[in-house]
C-alpha cells in the first residue's frame, strides 16, 4: 500500500486543456474522493495515475517513486471501471485469473488466489459462470475482485457505482467502503455525486474545469469551502448565496446585509465591491422578532426538517429548519444567521475571503 | 380483445412474406441447380432440347474434368480391359485415359491464392484498422478515405500497369504475385469493415488488460481479437468471394504455374469439342469451397451483418 502524490500535473488533448496544473497528495489507505461535475478532469487524473494517459508535463509519486510516464503494467494500480469492462469471452474464474496470469504466476497459486478472493467477495457459487448473464451487482463484485487480486499498491475506481441503480448502490457502497477499511488499502474514487463523496470519503478534491478547487476532508469542505463553486456543488439544498455590495476590513466582525448588521467569523482579510454572504440553509435561523425580513415562498417537507424558501432584500435563500416550527406560504418572518458559519466570497473571483473560520484550510486548494 | 400487434406480423403478411422468399430462393437457385444437374448429365442429355429434368445420371462429366483422354485402335481397346469404373466410363467412347487434367492443380491454385490473400488482407486489415480505431494518426480520414478511394474505379481499370510491373518484378503467374494482387484489392475493403466493428469495442476491455499487466500487443490479440471474431469471420468471407471469383486480372496475369480455376475452367470447352457436363462439374466443385467456409462460418456472417445495428 502506497501514499500517491500528484505534483503539478498537466493534460492537454490538442488544443484542450483536461487538467491544470493539480497538486495532492493521498495518504497511505486514504478512501480519496475525487469529486466534480463530468468533464471537470477528474477521469482524466484518475487515468494519468493509472497510466491510462500519459500526463503533458508534472509528476506523479507512487510510493515515493516518480512514475508519471511509466506503462501501467510497471505500475502495480488496480482500476475498476464503471462499464466493469469484464472480459466477455470469459468466464468469472478467468476473469478474475488473468491479473494473476499476466505475472507468470503458478497456476495452483492462482487457483488459490482467485478462491480466497471470491469467498471475500461472496462471489465462490458463480466462479464457473460466463460474466455475460451476471446480475449488476455480481458484475461489480467480480471487477473489484479482477482489482484486489493481485494486491495492488492503490485501487483507482472510476464511478464504480454509476451503472447500478439506486436501491443496490447504497448497499453496494456500503460494501465497498467495508472492504477498504479491511485491505487499508489506497483508493482514489471518482465519482460526480457529492452525497457518495461525503459518505464514503476519507478525504476529497473537488474539480471543477481542469482545476482543483478545494482539497481536504468532507467536515471541512463542507463547512469551510473555498470557493463558491465548492459551497454550491456540496450540500443539498446547497449554500445560500446572498449578494451585498460594501466594504469589509481585515478584522471585522460583522457586515452590513439590508441595512442590518450581521456577525461573522473575525476576517483576516479585507476586501470591498461585489460581495457574497455565504450561509448555509441549516444555519439560518427563523426568529419573530428579527429585522431582518424575507418572505416564506414556498416550503417542503421532508419528515424532520423542512425546506423553506425565502425571498429576502438579497436575493432568494433557502432554509432548513424543524418541521414542528410552522411556516407559511406568504408569510414575513425575521431572519438570523449562524455568525460563526458564516462564509463571506468575492463575487468576480468566487473565492472565499479568509477569516477566522477557514484560515489554515484555503491554502490546501 | 383485438389481436391487433405492433411487433406480430398478420397471418397475412406472414404468408405473403414467406412466399415471396420462396419464390426469391427459387430464381437465385435454379441456375445453381441447373448447373448441379448438368454436371451429371451424358452430354447428349446436356445439349437436348427440351431441357430434360429427368435423365440417367452419369459421372461422366467429371471424369472429363480429371482426366485426360485419347482415342485408342480396337486392338488396344481389345487388348486392354478397363480396369476402374472411371475407364469403362471413358471407354464407351473408344477412349483410355492418358493421365490427369491440369483441373485439380488449378484448382490448388485457386485455395492457396484465394486463402492465402485472405489471410494477409485480414492480418494487415486488422493491424491497420485497429490502429486507425484505437490511435491518434495524423490525418486519419484523409487516409481512410484514400484507402476507400482505391475501390472507386474497377481494379481492371489498371490492369496494364499491372500487367508490365508484374512482368518486370518477374510476379508474372506467380503465386505471390497473384496473393499481393488480390491483397491489394481486398485490403481497403478489410480495413473498412474491421474499423467499423472494432470500434464498437469499448476500449475498457484494453485499458483493464493493461492494467492488469499485460502489454498494448498482448491486450490487442488477447482481449480484442475474441470480440472481433466475427467482424473478422465476416470481413474473411467477403475477401474470399472476391478473390475466389476474380477472373479478369487471373486470366491477364496468369496462364500456367499459377493459373487458378476459373480462367482454366473454360478452356475444357475447347479440348474435344463442347463438353458442357464437365465445364458443369468444374463450377460445382468450384463452388464448394467458398460455400463450406461460409457455411461454417454462417453465425458470425449473420451477426456479423447486423452487427452495431444494435445497441446492446
Amino acid at each position: 500500500m502506497a501514499q500517491i502524490i500528484i505534483k503539478n500535473v498537466r493534460k492537454e488533448f490538442g488544443d484542450f486543456t483536461a487538467v491544470k496544473e493539480s497538486s495532492f497528495t493521498i495518504e497511505d489507505g486514504e478512501f480519496f474522493m475525487l469529486l466534480g461535475p463530468s468533464g471537470c478532469g477528474k477521469t482524466t487524473t484518475l487515468r494519468m495515475i493509472a497510466g491510462l494517459e500519459l500526463p503533458t508535463s508534472g509528476e506523479i509519486y507512487l510510493d515515493g517513486e516518480e512514475i508519471s510516464q511509466k506503462p501501467p503494467s510497471q505500475r502495480d494500480i488496480a482500476f475498476v471501471f464503471q462499464m466493469f469492462a469484464l472480459y466477455p469471452h470469459m468466464n468469472v474464474r478467468k476473469n478474475l485469473s488473468y491479473p494473476l496470469v499476466s505475472q507468470g504466476m503458478a497456476r495452483r497459486d492462482v487457483k488459490a488466489k482467485v478462491e480466497e478472493v471470491a469467498g471475500i467477495l461472496g462471489i465462490t457459487d458463480i466462479l464457473n459462470k460466463p460474466v455475460g448473464g451476471l446480475s449488476g451487482g455480481d458484475r461489480q463484485r467480480v471487477a473489484l475482485g479482477r482489482a484486489i487480486v493481485r494486491d495492488p499498491k492503490a485501487f483507482m475506481m472510476d464511478e464504480p457505482l454509476g451503472a447500478l441503480d439506486a436501491e443496490f448502490r447504497e448497499h453496494m457502497s456500503e460494501e465497498l467502503r467495508a472492504l477498504h477499511d479491511r485491505m487499508g488499502a489506497t483508493t482514489v474514487y471518482v465519482t460526480h455525486d457529492q452525497l457518495e463523496a461525503m459518505q464514503m470519503g476519507d478525504k476529497i478534491v473537488v474539480m471543477n474545469n481542469a482545476v482543483v478547487e478545494q482539497f481536504g476532508t468532507p467536515q471541512e469542505i463542507y463547512d469551510k469551502p473555498a470557493t463558491m463553486f465548492v459551497a454550491d456543488f456540496i450540500g443539498s439544498p446547497s449554500m445560500n448565496f446572498l449578494d451585498f455590495s460594501g466594504k469589509v476590513a481585515d478584522g471585522a466582525t460583522s457586515v452590513d446585509l439590508g441595512g442590518q448588521a450581521h456577525g461573522i467569523p473575525r476576517q483576516m482579510q479585507g476586501a470591498s465591491g461585489d460581495l457574497v454572504f455565504g450561509v448555509r440553509p441549516e444555519h439560518i435561523k427563523l426568529s419573530d422578532d428579527g429585522a431582518y425580513r424575507g418572505e416564506i415562498l414556498a416550503t417542503e417537507y421532508l419528515g424532520t426538517t423542512q425546506i423553506i424558501t425565502l425571498a429576502t432584500p438579497n436575493g432568494e435563500a433557502k432554509a432548513r429548519i424543524d418541521s414542528a416550527q410552522v411556516a407559511k406560504v406568504g408569510e414575513k418572518v425575521g431572519l438570523s444567521f449562524e455568525a460563526p458559519k458564516v462564509t463571506l466570497f468575492d463575487r468576480a473571483g468566487g473565492q472565499a475571503l479568509r477569516s477566522e473560520l477557514n484560515d489554515g484550510v484555503l491554502s490546501n486548494g | 380483445m383485438s389481436s391487433f400487434s405492433v411487433t406480430e406480423p398478420t397471418k397475412r403478411t406472414k404468408w405473403f412474406a414467406g412466399t415471396m422468399v420462396i419464390v426469391y430462393a427459387l430464381i437465385t437457385m435454379l441456375p445453381l441447380a441447373w448447373i448441379m444437374m448438368t454436371g451429371f448429365k451424358s452430354p447428349a442429355d446436356a445439349i437436348s432440347y427440351p431441357p430434360k429434368v429427368v435423365f440417367e445420371p452419369t459421372l461422366e462429366g467429371y471424369v472429363n474434368l480429371f482426366t485426360t483422354r485419347t482415342r485408342q485402335t480396337d486392338e488396344f481397346l481389345a487388348a486392354n480391359p478397363p480396369e476402374t469404373w472411371y475407364e469403362e466410363i471413358v471407354r464407351e467412347y473408344d477412349m483410355v485415359i492418358a493421365g490427369p487434367s491440369k483441373f485439380g492443380e488449378r484448382f490448388l491454385n485457386s485455395v492457396i491464392i484465394g486463402f492465402g490473400s485472405t489471410f494477409l488482407s485480414i492480418v494487415l486489415g486488422t493491424l491497420a484498422a485497429y490502429a486507425f480505431s484505437r490511435f491518434k494518426i495524423p490525418l486519419a480520414d484523409d487516409l481512410l478515405f484514400f484507402i476507400l478511394s482505391t475501390r472507386m474505379m474497377p481494379p481492371i481499370a489498371v490492369a496494364i500497369p499491372i500487367f508490365l510491373m508484374y512482368r518486370q518484378l518477374g510476379l508474372s503467374d506467380t503465386h505471390l504475385g497473384m496473393i499481393l494482387l488480390y491483397t491489394a484489392v481486398n485490403i481497403s475493403l478489410a480495413v473498412w469493415l474491421l474499423k467499423g466493428f472494432i470500434d464498437e469495442i469499448p476500449r475498457e476491455y484494453e485499458e483493464a488488460a493493461l492494467i492488469d499487466g499485460y502489454t498494448r500487443f498482448q491486450a490487442f490479440y488477447k482481449v480484442v481479437l475474441p470480440q472481433a471474431a466475427t467482424g473478422i469471420a465476416s470481413t474473411a468471407i467477403f475477401c474470399l468471394i472476391f478473390a475466389w471469383n476474380e477472373y479478369a486480372f487471373a486470366v491477364l496475369l496468369t496462364s500456367g504455374t499459377a493459373q487458378t480455376a476459373p480462367p482454366f475452367i473454360p478452356t475444357i470447352i475447347g479440348v474435344g469439342g463442347l463438353d458442357w457436363p464437365a465445364v458443369a462439374a468444374g463450377a460445382t466443385i468450384f463452388l464448394l469451397p467458398v460455400m463450406i467456409f461460409t457455411i461454417l462460418l454462417r453465425k458470425h456472417l449473420l451477426r456479423g451483418i447486423t452487427f452495431g445495428a444494435v445497441r446492446k
